[in-house]
């Protein structure tokens, strides 16, 4: 049975489509089916985070109008066999994006694939509700940051009122993803604790991806941090998500970089 | 002024950022769906108060505080006192 998963956050800028391509990533690295779906009409980016710009022919807009079939405008990610990617139209107006037609897109490619990821846009218009809407699992890209924070949590109320699971009475499965989280200023008190943020919003945590220069290097190069840096620490941190996504009990731990004294000392203390 | 010593003074930040995060927060979900609330309270008030006195809604100050277990509405209306009282006043 297919699962959706929307990765949302409202603020942008605080590693949603990073997360969407690691994540994707890593669970395909896992064996399992997956398609990443762009929703940022106008401002697309994962295709270029997952190193696939210059192979984007067509887009979910091209799909929904029929001017083309899902299975052309799917693109196939070059290392992962069972990884694809859905682009977000750069050109076409935004009201191109029905309801209807995600409904379908959605519908089919549940048909094929273990999960899909929608990379959601930021803000709280129709394109964040839209990518939101028909998914099973909510993941909530936050920053330890006061304006990340308020914003997840008004994305958190979203999430319980506007999709289709809320509409029918049911829950949605929300998960946070704390992410560019600093262990030592946290320790020294100059950066909100993953506790604090855990007690403000109250879903339940996914994982605490490390800040690290291995994100910025894997985007530079257009491949998931998973596959660019596999034992960097975001990585770790990104596969030990993915294994909690999946239903493994894994134990919660900051995955670090950093070796010698300041690793000994502050580093590894929440493990 | 800002000197090398005040590296040295600069107290934790972070507990500030909860708290500050904690009252909004309270007050945003409370507050959800009841958006024009304060307009709706601003009219209904000067309504009444426009039933006995001109009010010149210019100097009408609308101020919210929100503190950890309340709002304060603060509606100040400047009534102006009728000419005619002015100066049976000063005779």
């Amino acid at each position: 049975m297919a699962k959706v998963v929307v990765v949302t956050s409202g603020k942008g800028g605080v590693g949603k489509t990073t997360s969407t391509a690691a994540l994707g990533a890593a669970l395909a690295q896992g064996g399992e089916r997956v398609a990443v779906v762009d929703f940022d009409v106008g401002l697309r980016n994962l295709d270029l985070i997952m190193g696939a710009e210059r192979r984007v022919v067509f887009d979910m807009i091209n799909v929904i109008q029929g001017e083309a079939k899902l299975t052309q405008a799917l693109i196939r990610d070059k290392r992962l066999e069972s990884l694809f990617l859905l682009p977000a139209s750069q050109t076409r107006d935004k009201d191109a994006l029905t309801g209807e037609g995600v409904a379908r897109v959605i519908a089919e490619l549940r048909q094929s694939f273990d999960w899909v990821l929608c990379d959601s846009p930021a803000g709280i218009e129709r394109g964040a509700l839209l990518a939101m809407h028909h998914a099973d699992i909510a993941v909530v890209v936050t920053n330890p940051e006061v304006s990340s924070v308020r914003d997840s949590d008004r994305i958190i109320g979203m999430l319980d009122s506007k999709t289709e699971r809320a509409e029918r009475g049911e829950r949605i499965e929300r998960h946070l993803l704390l992410t560019r989280y600093d262990q030592a200023r946290a320790e020294r008190g100059d950066m909100l604790k993953v506790e604090d943020v855990l007690d403000i919003l109250s879903i339940p945590l996914l994982g605490i991806i490390p800040e690290s220069q291995e994100v910025l290097r894997a985007s530079n190069v257009g491949a998931p941090v998973t596959l660019n840096a596999p034992v960097s620490a975001p990585a770790r941190a990104y596969t030990d998500a993915v294994r909690r996504l999946r239903g493994e009990t894994v134990e919660m731990s900051i995955p670090s970089d950093r070796v010698g004294l300041v690793a000994r000392l502050f580093g590894r203390r929440v493990a | 002024m800002s000197s090398i010593l005040d590296l040295f003074r600069r107290r934790p930040t972070a507990n500030l950022a909860r708290e500050r995060l904690q009252i909004l927060l309270s007050h945003e979900r409370a507050s959800a769906g009841q958006e024009g609330l304060i307009i709706t309270l601003r009219e209904e008030i000067l309504a009444v108060i426009a039933r006995h006195v001109v009010v010149d809604r210019d100097q009408v100050q609308v101020k919210v505080e929100r503190t950890g277990e309340s709002s304060i509405l603060e509606i100040d209306v400047t009534m102006p006192i009728p000419r005619a009282k002015l100066r049976a006043a000063s005779c």
